[in-house]
């Protein structure tokens, strides 16, 4: 189900923006209508949606117009025209009292320089948006702690933001976004102020967040790899208007305009890499004798939604689902057996990448990389793959 | 008869000289002088006889608190009360400046000018504190408002650069003389800096703390409370700081509507040519500074 629908959304900055509407609907290029109404076109026509659950990633060059876009969608910056929908509501037509709801329980914003209130402890920074809800005290401290644990940061409580690092900093930011449990977080450049590494660690932590909290998320960056690495699907911008959209696959394989080809050049890694260079190794795995039971709890505990089951040699069995484990557990079924799968697609360690992107993109469950012998060598999971093209692509640039 | 006859070269000067005076009297006859001065009576007259019984209320009620707040810091037993800023000034400040209010405040009691620098002290505080009461809602309002902003801000620098004098005289028929028209003097003069230094502290808080407020849903008044003020608090607290420093400057010109304290001591000291006593009354008034200035600051820093 689409959670936020975008319809033909512009933002014209400048005080008589009818007129540079005008100008572009009748096709003018932005920046025509500068020099025509001395207006500004921020965000052109733009139009798309995403799922509930989906990391949406919008990229695009500095004044490609990716902050004007996202805080159209939190109503920070009032659009010119077109419509936003969040769950079927249009923001745009909503009253102040609305607004202000929404803006408390259904989206959270994280800034690029953190915005953290340098009076206010860790603790307090994270409760701001329960405490401006008037919750109690207790009540706040209480949603606020469970936020910053989320994050890692219980020891850092009562510490002030110049106390921590940039990179705990945001952790603060993403907490207290987190705190109000909104179903959309906006993200604009969340990662941009801090050093590489520090980063890839945000993005590895913001994944696995992710894959326990299901949000929906708008991010921004104009980092490709960062763009690979969280989004679901990505879309490009260029001159207020959005130039390609689509999965990650898609915008890599093939660009639709010299523009995108340019952002992804010389990342044409699929067919150099194989699928041995880029596996993980599997994080767990389920053996015959376990039953359902134990299958539904680690992948609890993991957050994962399969598993692959080996044998005590570590050949390759099959695989059980949270589903399959769910039935056999409610059906009261106490062998593996039963549920076991053996429809998984498998790789074999030296296929290149370009032959496996394919398969990937039509299964839920993760790739196997199994030897002549069936033994399960490793998985390849998307991230992994895409992580995997995207430091390739980084080295090769050197 | 003889006439008398000029030299030929005097005469060309002369002329030259009526002709210049032509010119001049022909801009000033043409055009009335504005008479400001004039309007300035009227309006003052106008005010005085519709305004009386407000002012009259007003300065009444300052009366009694000024008043009230002088008696009660004289009734403190000076020892006491010097212990007592000794230790606030060490919480806030630190040692050096608890050393120095224990010693500077000991030497004004030893040299007999304890009470009336407290009667200083009290119009002081009562200025400041309506000073604040007043500056820092007016510094928000023109934070927020362009137009207001565009009023005030000329009004400010008239506030600032007017001499004393000017405006000491119509305040006397409106709240007589003493105390009381003294402190609005006072209020007059010490008011622009926290007027300005709030509206500075709030347009210089951070545009992306203000997209955070508003992006979790806070309304006007949360935004203010718990993001902008506090951000702004060390600004404001400068101009506070300024503000205590200004009145402080004013005490001795308001000695000359019968306010007393320390300025009194200092314009009975010009009238008698008594420099010795002058002195000792400026240095008090100085130390008074001191003592303030380092507390007040302090509190914008931590
Ligand atoms: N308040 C404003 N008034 C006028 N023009 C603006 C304003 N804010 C942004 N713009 C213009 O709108 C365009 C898009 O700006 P925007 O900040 O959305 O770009 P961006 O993609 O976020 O860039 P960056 O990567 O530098 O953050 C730019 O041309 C910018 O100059
Ligand atoms: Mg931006």
């Amino acid at each position: 189900m689409a959670k936020l629908i975008i319809n033909n959304l512009t933002k014209i900055y400048g005080n008589s923006p009818e007129k540079a509407l005008e100008f572009m609907d009748k096709g003018c290029t932005n920046s025509e209508i500068r020099q025509e109404t001395k207006q500004v076109v921020g965000v052109r026509n733009v139009s798309f949606s995403v799922k509930e659950g989906e990391s949406f990633v919008i990229m695009g060059l500095s004044g490609s117009g990716k902050s004007t876009l996202i805080r159209c969608i939190n109503l920070l910056i009032k659009p010119t025209r077109g419509e936003i929908l969040i769950d079927n509501e249009d923001v745009t037509r909503i009253s102040s009292d609305r607004l202000m709801h929404l803006r408390r329980k259904k989206m959270s914003m994280i800034f690029q320089k953190f915005a953290l209130l340098p009076n206010r402890r860790i603790l307090d920074n994270v409760a701001y948006g329960l405490e401006v809800q008037n919750l109690s005290r207790i009540q706040r401290y209480e949603k606020a702690r469970e936020a910053i644990s989320l994050v890692g940061l219980q020891e850092w409580e009562d510490a002030y933001p110049h106390n921590l690092s940039g990179g705990m900093q945001q952790r603060v930011g993403i907490a207290r976004a987190l705190a109000n449990d909104p179903d959309i977080l906006l993200m604009d450049e969340p990662f941009s102020a801090l050093d590489p590494l520090i980063r890839q660690d945000m993005q590895d932590d913001l994944l696995a967040l992710q894959e326990k909290l299901h949000k929906t998320i708008i991010f921004i960056t104009h980092d490709l790899d960062e763009a690979l690495k969280i989004g679901d699907n990505i879309a490009l911008m260029k001159d207020g208007v959005i130039v390609q959209s689509g999965a990650p696959e898609d915008i890599l394989l093939s660009p639709a305009s010299d523009y995108v080809a340019r952002f992804v050049e010389n990342i044409n890694w699929t067919k150099a890499l194989t699928a041995s260079s880029v596996m993980v190794k599997p994080r767990v795995v389920i053996y015959p004798k376990d039953g359902p039971m134990t299958a539904l709890r680690i992948m609890e505990k993991h957050g994962i939604s399969s598993l692959f089951v080996v044998n005590r040699s570590a050949h390759l069995l099959g695989y059980v689902t949270a589903d399959g484990a769910y039935n056999a557990v409610e059906n009261g079924i106490k062998q593996l057996d039963g549920i076991i799968q053996k429809d998984m697609p498998v790789s074999a360690p030296d296929t290149v990448l370009s032959d496996l992107l394919e398969v990937m993109a039509n299964t839920k469950i993760p790739l196997a990389v199994v030897n002549e012998d069936n033994e399960l060598k490793g998985v390849l999971v998307r991230g992994s793959v895409i992580a995997g093209l995207a430091g390739a692509r980084r080295e090769a640039g050197e | 008869m003889q006439v008398w006859r000029e030299p030929e070269g005097k005469r060309v000067s002369k002329m030259n000289h009526n002709l210049f005076l032509n010119i001049t009297s022909y801009f000033t006859d043409g055009i009335p002088r504005i008479p400001l001065g004039r309007w300035t009576d009227q309006t003052i007259e106008f005010l005085q006889a519709n305004c009386r019984e407000s002012t009259q209320a007003i300065s009444d009620f300052l009366e009694i608190v000024i008043k009230g707040l002088q008696e009660g810091l004289i009734s403190v037993p000076p020892l006491l009360a010097i212990l007592l800023v000794a230790l606030i000034a060490w919480k806030l400040a630190g040692r050096k400046i608890a050393i120095f209010s224990l010693l500077g405040l000991l030497f004004i009691w030893n040299i007999g000018l304890w009470d009336v620098t407290l009667q200083t002290l009290a119009m002081v505080l009562v200025a400041v504190f309506m000073c604040i009461l007043l500056g820092v809602p007016l510094g928000i309002l023109i934070a927020k408002n362009e137009t207001f902003y565009r009023i005030i801000a000329p009004v400010l620098d008239f506030m600032q650069t007017l001499p004393a004098f000017v405006y000491l005289l119509p305040a006397i028929p409106f709240f007589g003389l003493g105390v009381v028209p003294a402190v609005i003097t006072t209020l007059i003069f010490a008011m622009p800096p926290i007027i300005r230094l709030t509206y500075l502290g709030l347009i210089q808080v951070p545009e992306e703390l203000l997209e955070l407020g508003k992006s979790f849903g806070s309304t006007f008044f949360q935004m203010l409370l718990k993001i902008e003020l506090p951000l702004a608090r060390s600004t404001i607290m400068a101009g506070i700081n300024q503000c205590i420093m200004l009145s402080l400057s004013m005490v001795v010109i308001a000695a000359m509507i019968g306010a007393k304290g320390l300025g009194g001591v200092v314009w009975t000291a010009i009238q008698t040519l008594n420099m010795g006593m002058g002195f000792e009354a400026g240095v008090a008034i100085v130390i008074l500074a001191i003592i303030l200035d380092r507390i007040t600051s302090s509190l914008g820093k931590s």
